[in-house]
């Protein structure tokens, strides 16, 4: 029987949902039909117009969920306003390149949820007048899947555009200009997509898990959405939780659950102790201990000088954060673009300089070194991956207790002691094979 | 004035802070970025222009114009 993982020696994540208060549930045991979909959601409440659309995502907090974490209220507005100025219909693409290793949501709701992602993008469509829509995947078995779900929709029929599988290619000007002209690969900015993106046109980039939440909230109501989560951030969000060692998990829960409660109930929190958490996955940078019973949320973790990024949280149980934050700096040395010298020169050195630390084999400028590019290099790339790069080194430097510099008064036995990355990652994860009779 | 350095087009080949020195930083590997997050001061002005002009990769671009 055929898998649906994109990458095939990955861990594949269990399904877990918070035991109180998520409400309706995304998650579902097997894919949903168009008939299910439709027989328990409310498809006669129509497509509201771009105004109310807008308002209802302001209204439930709708912030995107592919890692910045942008109220999606004003990207409609900013997208609608372009295309009226320029007398343009404009383009909505769904974004579900994951690209992020330690990420299986975005699999996941095209998978088995397929209907509300693409209620969502064609909710989308209506409410901006555009007459193209487009999924943009990395998994051509999941491709598939998604074009046999294409039937019966109300609105453009979306393409289905492939996307080579690296992590920069999930970047909203990388999906732009694969979608444009073939090429993967970020752009400068400005300008952003909502000003010049798909062939030229003002184009929505939403991540697929917004879309499905956009989805939920107009077929759902606001109310429904409010009944989960606090009053700042109403409603539930899909984690991927990743510990170095063990099961990784995906995670419903409502906003506002404390991290280190989440953890605990995942059994990942205790015994042993982790010796570090990372949030937004490879962008969000090292936690501090102090802070992990920060409640989950976009806002009330940028408060805490955190991210949730795309909502995917690495667990350090078994190895050291030095070697595991060489091992994410190699990750992005070997997939950032090649485009930009200062990207691929200070990821390669960054990540060189954290092996020999790891190895007990720093030069003595290292330490220098790493913190300087860790804060002079930021924002000097043409996308943000190397300011998550340099995020890593320092706050490494600043929250893990010390770590680096235990490094260079005697060697880790931890480090030493080694470990397998398959392929290139112990963090990365998939989907679970289908059982027999879910296709 | 504003300007940016793109970085997928930098080719270090440094002529830029010949030109106006304070309005660029070089990196350890050469790749210039535009100082002071873009913002270029009227005496800089001339010698961006300059660097605009003469940047065999045509790096630079100004952003406050489009
Ligand atoms: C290096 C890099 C990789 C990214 N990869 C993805 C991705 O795989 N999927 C995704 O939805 N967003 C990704 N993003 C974020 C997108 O640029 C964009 O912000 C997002 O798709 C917008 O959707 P949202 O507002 O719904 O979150 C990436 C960003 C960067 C800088
Ligand atoms: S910053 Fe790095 S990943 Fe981003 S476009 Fe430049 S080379 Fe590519
Ligand atoms: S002159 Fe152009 S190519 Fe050379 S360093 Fe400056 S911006 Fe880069």
């Amino acid at each position: 029987m055929k898998t649906i993982e994109a990458r095939p020696t990955t861990r594949a994540v269990r399904l877990r949902r918070w035991p109180a208060g998520t409400g309706d549930s995304l998650l579902r045991e097997r894919p949903e039909s168009l008939a299910d979909y439709r027989a328990s959601w409310r498809p006669d409440i129509g497509f509201p117009a771009l105004e109310q659309l807008a308002d209802l995502c302001d209204r439930v907090g709708l912030r995107g969920r592919g890692g910045a974490g942008f109220p999606l209220a004003t990207k409609l507005r900013a997208v609608g306003m372009r295309a009226r100025a320029a007398g343009v219909a404009p383009v909505v693409v769904a974004n579900g390149d994951e690209g992020e290793p330690a990420s299986a949501k975005d699999r996941y709701l095209l998978r088995y949820r397929p209907h509300l992602v693409l209620d969502g993008l064609t909710i989308a469509a209506h409410a901006l007048e555009a007459q193209r829509a487009v999924v943009y995947l990395a998994d051509d078995e999941l491709a598939a899947a998604v074009r046999g779900r294409l039937g019966g929709l109300d609105g453009p029929v979306p393409n289905v555009v492939l996307a080579p599988g690296r992590y920069v290619a999930g970047e909203e000007t990388a999906a732009v200009r694969m979608i444009s002209e073939g090429v993967p690969k970020p752009t400068a900015k400005p300008p952003r997509p909502h000003e010049r993106g798909v062939d030229g046109r003002p184009t929505l980039v939403a991540n697929v898990e917004t879309l499905a939440h956009l989805a939920r909230a107009v077929r759902l109501g606001p109310d429904v959405i409010a009944a989960a989560g606090t009053t700042d951030e109403p409603g539930v969000t899909l984690l991927t939780v990743v510990p170095d060692v063990g099961e990784a998990c995906l995670v419903e829960v409502p906003f506002g659950v404390r991290l280190s409660e989440l953890l605990r109930f995942l059994g990942v929190g205790t015994e042993p102790a982790p010796a570090a958490v990372l949030t937004g996955g490879f962008f969000g940078g090292f936690l501090p201990r102090s802070r992990w019973d920060v409640p989950i949320g976009h806002t009330s973790m940028r408060a805490a000088d955190a991210a949730l990024g795309c909502g995917s949280i690495l667990v350090i149980r078994d190895g050291c954060p030095v070697d595991v934050a060489h091992e994410l700096l190699d990750y992005f040395a070997e997939e950032n673009a090649r485009q930009c010298g200062v990207c691929i020169n200070g990821t390669r050195a960054m990540a060189d300089a954290l092996g020999r630390v790891a190895a007990h084999q720093a030069e003595v400028e290292d330490p220098d070194r790493l913190r300087r590019w860790s804060e002079t290099l930021p924002g000097r790339g043409d996308c943000a991956l190397l300011d998550a790069a340099c995020r890593i080194v320092s706050t490494l430097f600043a929250h893990t207790d010390g770590a680096l510099q235990r490094h260079l008064d005697q060697p880790c036995a931890t480090c030493a002691r080694g470990h397998e990355r398959r392929p290139r990652t112990r963090f990365a994860v998939g989907l679970a094979r289908p059982s027999e009779g879910e296709r | 004035m504003r300007i940016q350095v793109e970085g997928a087009r930098c080719q270090a080949y440094g002529l830029c802070v010949e030109h106006a020195p304070a309005a660029f930083q070089l990196d350890d590997w050469g790749y210039a970025t535009a100082a002071d997050d873009g913002l270029v001061t009227a005496p800089d002005v001339p010698g961006v222009e300059k660097a605009i002009a003469e940047c065999p990769a045509q790096a630079i671009r100004r952003i406050d114009s489009d």
